[in-house]
């Protein structure tokens, strides 16, 4: 295990976290759960710093959502410069909110920032693929609540504030991602 | 106390400890404010919505004062309401209606109030408000039972009874893509002047179908502007009642903490005509 933790650390530098405080919290856990209970961890590709996946079918389908049409969206959130700030910036929020930061923090954040940058590149039409899983897989047992989601959507609409997006816009984006509760939450 | 409360009213205790939780996890002002009879809404049209901050695994609780200043009158109404599990909606609500110098004019007396309490239920029958298909409304249907306190009053101007229950049907969605939110309402009612004149009257004595919608536009979270419409039956003969809409400024000044202002057009009431004037109503909710 000491190896495990001094490898991930190894790892850390390597991966394009563009904030420095979101370094994994394996660190800071009091109890060493995967030992307790013998989780095997796939270690961090030393290259794009993620936890490999099993292979999936990879499609923009799995985005959940079809895109706009046209360049307006992409334009209002400041191209994929832009983009990327929101996404990061919510997940940046989410992960100090006592609410909502346990469940993020004990997943891949490295490929969390990358999909969920591509999901709301792709929705946009900002000029990027989809390479996460469905959204349906991916929040399989996470044991997300309504709650949970409102909490993430405050968070995406202070990121959209903050990056000077406009409100309608904004509305615009939450309006593709809003029927996608019943696949990511449990009842 | 509360935890063998939960234990009785189930066999389950770790649901029922469930039930009586808390989380204040509605998206800022989607609880909705409150109407004038007190139940979950804009200010005279009733929405869909179940009122307090909790979502689908929690309780919400939400209080209100509101006051309607009118040229000849003034309304005030203040009450309290109860969101379980965001499905059912049960509020309470009192509405005093000052008649002031009218009182006199009336022969009531200067200042004469008619008080009436409303008990209300609603429940959420599909859809919500913000999420799932883009298309599919929160539906809910609710009762709201009137009981005035002036009895004798009311069957002196005409009015068949001084109590009575509306039913009611609605239909609210906030289209995030258009950041519009709109609400339409149908109510089965026998109330003259939302009750406070009685239930039925001398010219019509039957329930009649009504319709009352909202119509906002979101400016930001914590902003909705938009207008209301409101028809009522017109069963009394000593005086006609017309149609209620307003204008409004719904603003969460916080999460728990919502301001309404509007301008209020009654048309005419107990012969008094043209009853125009400013509500302003607070909403405590958590
Ligand atoms: C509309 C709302 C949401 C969207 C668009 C969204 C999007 C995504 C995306 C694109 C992924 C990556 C999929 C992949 O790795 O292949 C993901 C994973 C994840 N999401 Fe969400 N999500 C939403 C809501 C939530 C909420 C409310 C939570 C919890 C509070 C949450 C927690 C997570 C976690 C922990 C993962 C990583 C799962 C893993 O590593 O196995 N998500 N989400």
């Amino acid at each position: 295990m000491p190896l495990l933790l001094s490898l991930l650390l190894a790892a850390a530098p390597l991966a394009t976290l563009p904030e420095p405080q979101a370094a994994p919290v394996e660190e800071t856990a009091p109890v060493d759960w995967d030992r307790e209970f013998g989780v095997v961890r796939k270690e961090r590709d030393p290259v794009t710093g993620e936890i490999p996946l099993d292979p999936y079918p990879q499609s923009d389908a799995n985005a959940g959502a079809a895109p706009f049409k046209g360049e307006t969206m992409a334009r209002a959130f400041g191209g994929q410069a832009g983009i990327r700030k929101i996404t990061d910036r919510a997940l940046d929020f989410s992960l100090l909110d006592p609410r909502i930061e346990a469940i993020f923090a004990e997943h891949d954040m490295v490929r969390l920032r990358r999909t969920l940058f591509e999901q709301v590149c792709f929705i946009l039409s900002a000029g990027c693929h989809y390479s996460g899983r469905e959204m349906k897989v991916a929040h399989k047992s996470l044991g997300t609540t309504r709650a949970d989601l409102n909490a993430l959507v405050e968070h995406l609409q202070q990121a959209m504030r903050e990056a000077g997006v406009p409100f309608p816009a904004q509305n615009r984006l939450l309006a593709k991602l809003a029927p996608m509760d019943r696949t990511i939450t449990e009842r | 106390m509360v935890c063998s409360l939960a234990v009785l009213a189930s066999t389950s205790p770790c649901a029922a400890r469930q039930a009586i939780t808390f989380d204040s996890g509605k998206l800022i002002l989607t609880n909705g404010v409150t109407t004038i009879e007190g139940s979950g809404g804009g200010g005279l049209a009733t929405w869909a919505t179940i009122s307090g901050m909790g979502t689908g695994r929690a309780v919400g609780v939400s209080a209100h004062v509101t006051g309607l200043e009118l040229p000849d009158f003034r309304l005030d109404t203040h009450g309290l309401a109860i969101g379980i599990h965001d499905r059912v909606e049960l509020a309470y609500a009192r509405q005093n209606f000052n008649t002031r110098q009218a009182g006199a004019a009336l022969g009531l007396g200067r200042g004469f109030q008619f008080n009436q309490d409303i008990f209300s239920a609603k429940v959420r029958l599909a859809g919500d408000l913000v999420y799932g298909p883009a298309l599919l409304p929160q539906i809910s249907v609710g009762a709201e039972h009137k009981r005035g306190l002036d009895g004798g009053l009311v069957r002196a101007v005409g009015a068949r009874q001084s109590v009575g229950t509306d039913f009611t049907l609605s239909a609210t969605k906030l289209f995030l893509g258009a950041s519009i939110l709109a609400s339409a309402t149908v109510r089965f009612t026998k109330a003259n002047q939302f009750g406070l004149l009685g239930f039925g009257g001398d010219k019509n004595a039957r329930r009649s179908m009504q319709f009352e919608g909202s119509l906002g536009l979101m400016l930001s979270p914590r902003l909705l502007v938009g207008g209301e419409w409101r028809t009522r039956p017109d069963n009394l003969a000593f005086a006609c009642e017309s149609d209620a809409k307003d204008l409004f400024a719904a603003w969460a000044i916080s999460r728990r903490v919502t301001l309404t202002a509007a301008y209020v057009d009654v048309g005419s009431v107990a012969t008094f005509a043209h009853q125009r004037g400013g509500l302003l109503s607070l909403q405590l909710a958590h």
